[in-house]
């Protein structure tokens, strides 16, 4: 506990996310969001990715601006290299969701943080994806994720942000849970 | 018809505390009950059942446990003497075997069909319970052919369940009771595990139920609470009543061989089993919980001055999660024939017809005071504190809401 009278600024509206928690636990159909991603081939296993435009609160909105991302297999897989690989942009996902759900919920339990920092790992037995193996996943065998939290807290306390972050982030549950994928060709 | 000030649609702890207090106010009332006095503890219970509330604590208006055997926990056969003996010393107005069949509004009230006829009430009470129906998830339906499916509803004992492997789940008070039960009669069990509430049954040398009421934490009101929501969903303590004081936290469950695996997030087409990743962090988050509990119990010890009087301090190993917990797999190579849905129990309201009920057919209320006047409800999770839905939770909600539903009776009143 701290003595100081500063207020608690992690840079989050925690009073705007309670209000709209309330509002929309009675108008669910605002709550439905879609976002969106679209994908084009540059040239070998580049290819470029645009967010833009998203949905929700019944309306369509775009961000502030396009962003873009570049996709590719490094040297190695004797690629370009001229991008993050598909399955470190999953882990970017996973740590911006996570590290976006440690500062509001250390905002919504009045805990000021100082710093934050992840590292994440994902383990990868490359012989999945080359076929090599049918017994071997695509897939990560497993994620590890290491957080350092510099902030006005216990140990126990930084342990049960990062724990509560991990209860609430979409990408968490993404990556633990199954979700149907529908893929068509036009 | 036959009309009546207060009409209270069953006859559990919650409905026979209002009746106490309505009895004291002189307000004329009934209790409908489709079956006996206590009729959820006696039927759709398993056979080694047990309250989680050691005997002391099962206290009523104005009644207590008087046995030999006050640090026990009573036998459903037990609870449904004790509940029972409370109906007869109080003279609750029972009409038993009549079953609520629709209540609508009127003027100047409620009308109440039943089985067994018509009722015009000023007032209505709904204390029918929160435990009767199974609350079974969609994908129950998609489980193999070959596999059986069970609820705790329909479970009586680990005999009526084919030889073989049992996927329990759900790791709340039921889920945990059954999977222990059941790995002990030669099934081995497989525990799915979301969110729960892990809880020693003796700290310091008292049941854990003694420091949460001593400590004032089952008093907890709803309206206190962080978050009201997220705090009546919260699953029910990993506890059992059992005469040995056993804690069956994951840890116990894992010592006699039972398996844990992620919550059973989907089952495919071909039968596969898909467990959650989360298992860890679920863990993770449950340990954490126990000890920020264990902390404010601690601190009331020592403001209280009990730190020489009672056992020391202690904290207990963080649970163990196992190393690799299959994410995907067949019933089959799992070894399941059976699956006990230990997923919750819900209340159902079809005779309802007042638009009282939330998109998820839930009862709005605050504090058991429901949107329309002179309708409440009474006996559901942190309806007005923590120990709501135990049965020492019931005198102290039906207290506040017969004072409330006298206070709406002289509105009434005043108003002509």
């Amino acid at each position: 506990m701290t003595s100081t009278a500063t207020p608690v600024d992690n840079g989050v509206n925690v009073e705007f996310l309670t209000g709209a928690r309330d509002a929309l636990a009675e108008q669910p159909e605002g709550a439905q969001f879609a976002w969106r991603v679209t994908n084009t081939w540059v040239r070998g296993t580049h290819s470029r990715s645009s967010v833009h435009g998203y949905f929700g609160l019944g309306q369509e909105h775009t961000h502030r601006s396009e962003f873009i991302f570049e996709g590719d297999h490094p040297e190695v897989f004797s690629a370009e290299d001229n991008g993050a690989t598909p399955v470190e942009l999953l882990l970017v996902s996973l740590a911006s969701c996570l590290t976006a759900g440690v500062a509001a919920v250390a905002q919504n339990r009045g805990i000021q943080l100082r710093s934050v920092n992840a590292t994440l790992e994902g383990d990868m037995d490359i012989r999945g994806i080359l076929g090599a193996d049918p017994d071997v996943r695509n897939g990560f065998s497993g994620i590890k994720v290491s957080y350092s939290i510099d902030a006005d807290a216990t140990e126990d306390e930084k342990k049960a942000l990062v724990a509560q972050s991990q209860k609430r982030s979409a990408v968490y549950d993404i990556v633990t849970n199954p979700t149907s994928v529908t893929v068509e060709v036009n | 018809m036959r009309s009546v000030t207060t009409a209270i649609v069953g006859a559990g702890q919650s409905a026979l505390a209002m009746s106490r207090y309505l009895a004291e106010a002189s307000i004329d009332h009934v209790l409908l009950e489709r079956g006996e006095v206590a009729e959820s503890w006696r039927s759709a219970r398993w056979d080694s059942l047990r309250l989680l509330t050691p005997n002391w604590l099962n206290r009523l208006p104005g009644y207590r446990y008087q046995g030999d055997e006050p640090d026990g926990f009573m036998s459903m056969p037990e609870v449904i003497d004790y509940i029972s003996t409370y109906a007869s010393t109080i003279s609750a107005p029972i009409e038993t075997h009549t079953e609520v069949t629709g209540v609508r509004s009127v003027e100047e009230g409620f009308e109440v069909l039943t089985t067994a006829g018509e009722w015009k009430a000023r007032t209505v009470v709904l204390a029918s319970g929160p435990y009767n129906q199974p609350d079974v998830p969609g994908i129950a339906g998609a489980i193999p052919p070959e596999v059986t499916g069970i609820s705790p509803a329909e479970y009586r004992n680990a005999e009526q369940l084919e030889d073989g492997g049992v996927l329990v789940v759900g790791a709340a008070a039921t889920g945990v009771q059954l999977a222990d039960e059941i790995h002990r009669s030669g099934r081995p069990v497989t525990l799915a595990v979301g969110s729960h509430v892990r809880l020693p049954r003796v700290y310091r040398g008292m049941d854990i139920m003694w420091w949460l009421d001593a400590a004032g934490i089952l008093d907890e009101r709803y309206d206190e609470v962080d978050d009201v929501v997220r705090a009546r969903n919260v699953a029910s303590f990993q506890l059992v009543g059992s005469p040995a004081r056993a804690t069956v936290d994951l840890n116990a469950l894992q010592e006699v061989g039972v398996r844990l695996v992620g919550r059973l997030a989907g089952v495919t087409e071909d039968g596969t089993a898909q467990f959650s990743g989360s298992l860890s962090n679920q863990c993770a988050l449950a340990d954490l919980k126990l000890g920020r509990l264990l902390d404010s119990v601690d601190d009331w010890a020592t403001a209280h001055g009990l730190d020489g009087e009672t056992e020391p301090a202690e904290r207990f190993e963080p649970t163990r999660v196992p190393e690799n917990p299959p994410l995907m797999c067949s019933f089959r190579s799992l070894g399941i024939k059976t699956v006990v849905w230990a997923t919750g129990y819900r209340s159902e309201y079809p005779w309802l017809h007042i638009p009282v009920l939330d998109p998820k057919g839930r009862v709005r209320h605050d504090g058991g005071v429901t949107p329309v006047p002179g309708l409440y409800l009474i006996g559901a999770p942190l309806l007005r504190r923590r120990k709501s839905t135990l049965i020492d939770g019931a005198g102290e909600d039906a207290r506040d809401l017969s004072t409330h539903l006298i206070g709406h009776l002289d509105e009434v009143a005043r108003a002509f």
